[in-house]
């Protein structure tokens, strides 16, 4: 493994991000979310959300997102600086109610995808995607 | 009535026996000095399918010595449960006398004086006998591949990987998967899978741009066997991009993706396939995990982390079946398929004596023509060592010692960095060390041995990143290597704790003083996955080494502490 001082920057970075970031991160998940559901109950269950176990790249990981019924679906990476990353709508012709994008991790972290039915409940699910430095497998 | 489990665990105890009285057998008629061809391949065939699995072979065309690890942690499910049990332990697992061939074949233990009593093991010629001769009794067997098959020799990296390519198709496969395959470029892999003659197999492997499964491998293959519609799926090596150089092969993406492998067994169940079959290179654990959780899948032959299990493991109505690796073992599984549904099993491990087995004289001959052109330089005896050369264990073996010692000496470095993986043949005291036998610990296509400066602070990261990859108890989030081999520093490493809580007490051998994180270190490793990495090849790194001090020995590894194994 060799390691230039781009990566290793980056990954310094990475660490200073998980020890430091997740309350304020988290703060401002928590906040998008409040703001998403006005506080509501959010089930588990009934959302899939597609993600790799480990990434293959951080900078761009994609994932997909479904939940029958929903009219809005929203992707939050909770460990990001910036959590929110898209919240998809779906109208009422809508033929199917799933989303594709790729997402940037700024490290280990959960995605969460909250659906908003069409009744007006919520649903969540959430997947934990590592972001690694590898090079040792075999 | 009984049910299918009735029939599976009936089956199960039925091989059992038919396991624990074959290895009881070899261990009298071994020391009868009795050992034959026909103990080996004893098989009584059973139902109407039967399936060949070969693994991992690392491109060992000759017969080897191969020492199977002391130190093989499992963490939570996979606490104390195989294949993470070595030794002693094993042994009584399965009922092996010590000193017997089993014990040769399947633990370390005594392991120089045994390989001197029983030979060496593995030869893609004496492997060629034991299939046909499974196929004698069963001509339309199928001969599954589970990758690892183009890389790791001299002959391998020279021709690109047509030697494997040439000699495997001598032995005709029904279907093969891959992880390593890849190493050599996604051009040069597109141009060997396209010729082909049998199917290639990958349901995660994906094309990375658009996030769709790749035209270039198939998900399943159906074949029709002894009346029995058979799907046969492939899984690649999911983390190749992160394991391996992803710059090699970017157009490719992998990733466990369970929930594809569910919509590929129901497809081929909707086309009629009466029995799934996953040929694997998941590794063992993810393979458990992936049993448990898809639906359907009847026999999983699973590769990649080099296991041998002389029983296959049972999980819910699936059978996994580990084969070994490097040409030592071959796993033969006999299936009774019957109104739709598998029945029943006769599985056996069959250890690969090259002294024993007679090799096939055409494979052999395919074999001679692969090395010929290399043979010279292959031969050259560079030195001698004192001391068992091995690699397979968690967190060292003494081919690696020997390696980071030749990094930190040739590259004046004061802290060395191996690749944790588990290819590799073994040297025993008292052989030469030729040129393919450094190529066999080392050949790839990053083989470029670095010098860097790293922090204290880094290398830190670095170890419990890789400490994660070996011991995160979701299986998911394993990659199915060993821990980096460290040369210069110690280190203890708590297996039980999070990411980022494993590692302390880091210690500069050379002075005795900890590390300290702020301050810079010089270390050389190789196997960087990063894209123009800089530095001579480690083969070369080790030749030079071994050449200067004529005879090597590699003195105890006390480096690593290890708490809560």
């Amino acid at each position: 493994m060799e390691f230039s001082r781009r990566d290793t920057l980056a990954l310094g970075l990475g660490a200073a991000a998980l020890t430091v970031l997740p309350i304020r991160a988290l703060a401002a998940a928590d906040d998008a979310i409040a703001a998403f559901t006005g506080g509501a109950d959010v089930a588990e269950g009934g959302v899939t959300l597609t993600a790799p176990e480990i990434a293959e790249n951080g900078n761009t990981v994609p994932i997909s997102v479904e939940a029958e019924g929903a009219a809005e679906i929203m992707v939050l990476a909770m460990g990001n600086p910036t959590p929110g990353v898209a919240t998809f709508k779906f109208g009422e012709l809508a033929g199917a109610h799933s989303a594709s994008t790729r997402i940037r991790l700024a490290g280990t972290q959960d995605v969460v995808a909250i659906a908003k039915m069409a009744d007006g409940s919520f649903a969540k699910a959430s997947s934990t995607v590592k972001v690694t430095i590898g090079g040792c497998g075999g | 009535m009984i049910s299918r489990r009735d029939f599976l665990q009936v089956s199960m105890a039925a091989s059992a026996l038919t396991g624990a009285s074959g290895f009881g057998n070899w261990a009298r008629l071994a020391a009868q000095q009795k050992l034959t061809q026909d103990d080996l391949l004893q098989f009584d065939t059973f139902g109407n399918v039967s399936l060949i699995h070969i693994t991992d072979i690392h491109a060992q065309l000759k017969p080897i010595y191969f020492r199977e690890p002391e130190i093989n942690i499992g963490v939570g499910d996979a606490k104390g449960q195989v294949p993470h049990v070595t030794g002693a332990d094993f042994r009584k697992m399965y009922g092996i006398n010590d000193g017997s061939p089993s014990a040769y074949a399947l633990t370390y233990n005594d392991f120089t004086a045994l390989a001197k009593e029983y030979g060496k093991v593995g030869g893609l010629d004496r492997v060629a006998t034991v299939i046909n001769s499974i196929r004698a009794e069963r001509p339309d067997a199928l001969l599954l591949d589970g990758g690892d098959t183009w890389h790791g020799s001299y002959t391998c990296y020279h021709t690109e990987g047509q030697d494997m390519v040439n000699v495997m198709n001598a032995l005709k496969p029904d279907a093969m998967t891959f992880h390593w395959e890849f190493t050599l470029g996604s051009a040069r892999v597109d141009e060997l899978v396209a010729g082909l003659p049998f199917a290639a197999l990958g349901q995660n492997i994906f094309d990375a741009e658009w996030d769709e499964p790749s035209e270039n491998f198939k998900s399943y293959e159906m074949f029709e066997r002894g009346g029995v519609k058979i799907a046969v799926l492939g899984q690649a090596f999911p983390y190749m991009p992160i394991a391996n150089p992803r710059w090699m092969f970017p157009e490719y993406s992998f990733g466990i993706r369970e929930e594809h492998m569910q919509e590929m067994v129901n497809e081929a169940k909707a086309e009629g396939a009466e029995l799934i079959v996953l040929l694997s290179h998941n590794g063992f654990d993810v393979d458990k995990k992936m049993a448990g959780n898809v639906e359907g899948i009847d026999v999983i032959l699973s590769g990649h982390t080099h296991d041998a299990l002389p029983e296959p493991v049972l999980v819910g109505e699936t059978i996994i079946i580990a084969s070994g690796s490097n040409g030592k073992f071959v796993s033969r599984v006999d299936l009774d398929v019957r109104d739709g549904r598998m029945m029943g099993f006769r599985h056996k491990l069959i250890p690969i004596f090259s002294d024993v087995i007679q090799p096939d004289a055409e494979v052999a001959k395919v074999i001679d023509a692969q090395r010929a052109p290399h043979e010279e330089a292959m031969n050259e005896v560079i030195g001698q060592t004192e001391d068992l050369l091995y690699r397979r264990g968690n967190f060292n073996g003494s081919w690696d010692d020997l390696i980071c010692d030749a990094l930190i000496s040739e590259r004046e470095a004061d802290i060395a960095m191996s690749p944790g993986v588990r290819w590799g043949p073994s040297i025993l005291p008292g052989q030469n060390i030729t040129r393919e036998d450094i190529w066999n610990v080392t050949s790839m296509s990053y083989g470029e041995a670095y010098r860097s400066e790293m922090t204290g602070e880094f290398i830190h990261v670095i170890l419990e990143d890789v400490a994660d990859n070996l011991f995160n108890t979701d299986p998911y989030y394993q990659q199915g290597g060993d821990m980096v081999r460290i040369g210069g520093m110690g280190y203890k490493i708590d297996i039980n704790k999070k990411q980022g809580e494993r590692i302390s007490d880091l210690t500069l051998l050379k002075t005795g003083e900890a590390i300290d994180p702020a301050k810079n270190y010089v270390v050389a490793g190789w196997a960087s996955v990063n894209e123009g990495t800089e530095g001579p090849q480690i083969w070369d790194v080790v030749e030079n080494h071994i050449r200067k001090q004529g005879t090597v020995s590699v003195a105890p590894n006390n480096s690593v502490t290890v708490v809560g194994a």
